[in-house]
């Protein structure tokens, strides 16, 4: 069943007129999970900052092509990206929980930017989202601390679960293990895979072994452009560009 | 290969700097310690004939042998230009600070000019302004038709709408310290981490909710800061509240309704201090007023350092507001 949930089309970025993402077309079907790995620099952060039209917080970047989530373009003029934003949530590469606000009310922030006030709502979706992001055992017992108070790696996940709250379709993550441990690591690992019935997610990740243990599909890009994107598998076994092989290989990056 | 280390000679320089730093921070502080010593030997005959009361009482004689003074007013007046101008000043400065961080870049830099340049403007050509220009038009305007309906029945708008009045001086008062709160807001409000704004950004907020979720916990110390440096410099300001208050002494000063003369702890030194014969009690009064005006600066400054440290505090997750 070839549905797709998400597609990219012709999409360049540039950053001061310098180009970093050079016209890249993909394709994610829904429910699947697909990692972008690639050398540092090579624009994985600005192709997956496209998708959900974060690049308009910057004036200085300029993104051409087409973003069509359940066939409209995120990118057309008339069209209100904030709608469309609600579906598709993100996890950044460093943590950035509000730190005044406490751990409860960060991951009920996206709820209460949709306009709910139910508490019995709330108090739902903070256990729920927090026991995907395998937060809830540590701080159930403290939800109104401040989320400053919590290590790096509890605030990723706390990141994690505030994405998680709003039940976006769409889910980006920007190498959201970096500051983890392998424990919780593993969890977020096996969190992706049970979530991949819901929703459909797009991981940028350097760690070439969580690549093949979590995701349906992999892309490999390589200064700004997608060298091969196809079935792990067959991406990590089987590479039909040299770049590509040299990389899986570890040779470069 | 084994590298040699230079000796560390920059502790030296370090010392010699320390030193220099701890020599002038205790400068400014034997300074303030001794002008408040000062001022409060000077006022001594005050303190002695009247004591503490002086604060309490609204009399105001400089009749020599019937001489009565009292500060109350003038702190009262003080407190409620300051308090109208903060009301007024602090939300349009927050305002502009907030238009001021989302502008492209070359209209940021002419409202940045304008904003610097209003902070720069002498305090009497404010209170010209308010004399030749804002009075007339605001008495036509406002003054008079609110006067005229709602001054019988409250007498928030009861007197005589003249123009030289706590209003028409508040209002101008608002004007001068908008560019003081604005820049340092401005500044604060920048200095908001471009992920904060992001992560609200993520879950779908529009302009207004980046500001409500992410910029503002994030400042809010810092705003309240901005704002109490504001206060500050609306607290010891002289020249453009002399000139528009309508200087009122004694009971007549004390603050009831927005049209009617009043009298601030600044303007009445301005107004009397070089008429005052030397070594009265009338001059030792005014001194006193000096002295509580000093000591409600050093206060406010110490409220708004306070506040400007916790906020770095905060972020550098030392603590959390
Ligand atoms: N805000 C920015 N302003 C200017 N140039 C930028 C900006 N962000 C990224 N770039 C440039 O765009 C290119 C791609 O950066 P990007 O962050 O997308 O790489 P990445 O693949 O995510 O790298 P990493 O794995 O290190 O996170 C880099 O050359 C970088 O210098
Ligand atoms: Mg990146």
């Amino acid at each position: 069943m070839d549905k797709y949930k998400l597609i990219a089309e012709n999409i360049t970025v540039s950053y001061n007129n310098i180009i970093s993402v050079k016209n890249i077309t993909m394709k994610f079907k829904a429910n699947t999970v697909t990692s972008l790995i690639g050398p540092s620099g090579c624009g994985k952060t600005s192709f997956l900052r496209c998708l959900n039209r974060m690049h308009d917080m910057n004036k200085n970047v300029k993104v051409m092509g087409k973003v069509v989530i359940d066939n409209t373009d995120l990118y057309l003029d008339n069209m209100n990206p904030i709608y469309h934003r609600r579906k598709v949530g993100m996890v950044f590469q460093k943590p950035n929980p509000f730190p005044t606000m406490s751990i409860y009310d960060n991951v009920t922030a996206g709820l209460r930017l949709n306009g709910i006030k139910n508490k019995k709502i709330l108090d739902g979706s903070v256990e729920n989202s927090l026991k995907l992001a395998y937060l809830w055992d540590e701080v159930k017992s403290d939800l109104k601390k401040p989320a400053i108070e919590l290590s790096g790696g509890q605030q990723q996940r706390l990141c994690i679960a505030r994405a998680l709250a709003i039940n976006p379709e769409i889910l980006l993550m920007d190498e959201p293990s970096s500051a983890l441990d392998p424990i919780s690591t593993q969890k977020i690992e096996e969190t992706i895979m049970n979530l991949k019935n819901e929703l459909t997610i797009i991981i940028v990740t350097h760690n070439m072994q969580q690549a093949i243990r979590i995701s349906d599909y992999t892309a490999f890009m390589y200064l700004g452009k997608l060298i091969e994107f196809g079935e792990t598998k067959k991406l990590f076994t089987a590479p039909t560009d040299p770049l590509t092989a040299k990389y899986v290989k570890g040779f470069f990056g | 290969m084994f590298m040699e280390l230079k000796p560390p000679h920059n502790l030296f320089v370090d010392k010699i700097f320390k030193i220099i730093i701890i020599t002038s921070a205790f400068y400014i502080l034997i300074l303030i310690v001794y002008l408040i010593i000062k001022l409060f030997l000077e006022s001594g005959p005050i303190w002695q004939e009247i004591g503490f009361s002086f604060i309490i009482n609204s009399d105001w004689n400089t009749i020599e042998g019937r001489e009565s003074f009292g500060a109350l007013p003038y702190i009262l007046g003080t407190i409620v230009t300051s308090i109208i101008a903060m009301i007024i000043a602090v939300p349009l400065s927050i305002g502009i600070a907030m238009f001021a961080s989302y502008m492209p870049k070359e209209s940021h830099i002419i409202l940045n000019f304008i904003i610097d340049l209003l902070a720069s403007i002498p305090s009497i050509i404010y209170g010209l302004w308010g004399l030749i220009v804002f009075r007339p038009i605001f008495v036509k305007w406002f003054e008079i038709p609110i006067n005229s309906t709602l001054g019988e029945h409250m007498w928030l708008f009861s007197g005589i709408p003249l123009g030289l009045d706590i209003i028409t001086a508040s209002i101008v008062l608002a004007i001068m310290i908008i560019p003081t709160i604005a820049s340092v807001s401005r500044e604060i409000m920048k200095s908001v981490p471009l992920q904060q704004q992001e992560a609200a950004f993520m879950l779908g907020a529009t302009k207004w909710e980046i500001f409500k979720f992410a910029i503002f916990p994030y400042a809010k110390a810092g705003l309240v800061g901005a704002s109490i440096l504001g206060l500050g410099r609306a607290v010891g300001e002289t020249m453009a509240i002399t000139m528009l208050i309508g200087n009122a002494t004694g009971v007549f000063a004390l603050p009831k309704s927005l049209f009617q003369a009043g009298q601030t702890m600044s303007s009445i030194l301005a107004n009397e201090f070089i008429e005052a014969s030397p070594l009265s009690l009338h001059i030792s009064a005014l001194i006193g007023i000096g002295l509580i005006l000093l000591l409600f600066a050093i206060c406010i400054n110490i409220i708004a350092h306070v506040l400007v440290v916790r906020m770095l505090k905060v972020r550098e997750g030392l603590i959390n507001i």
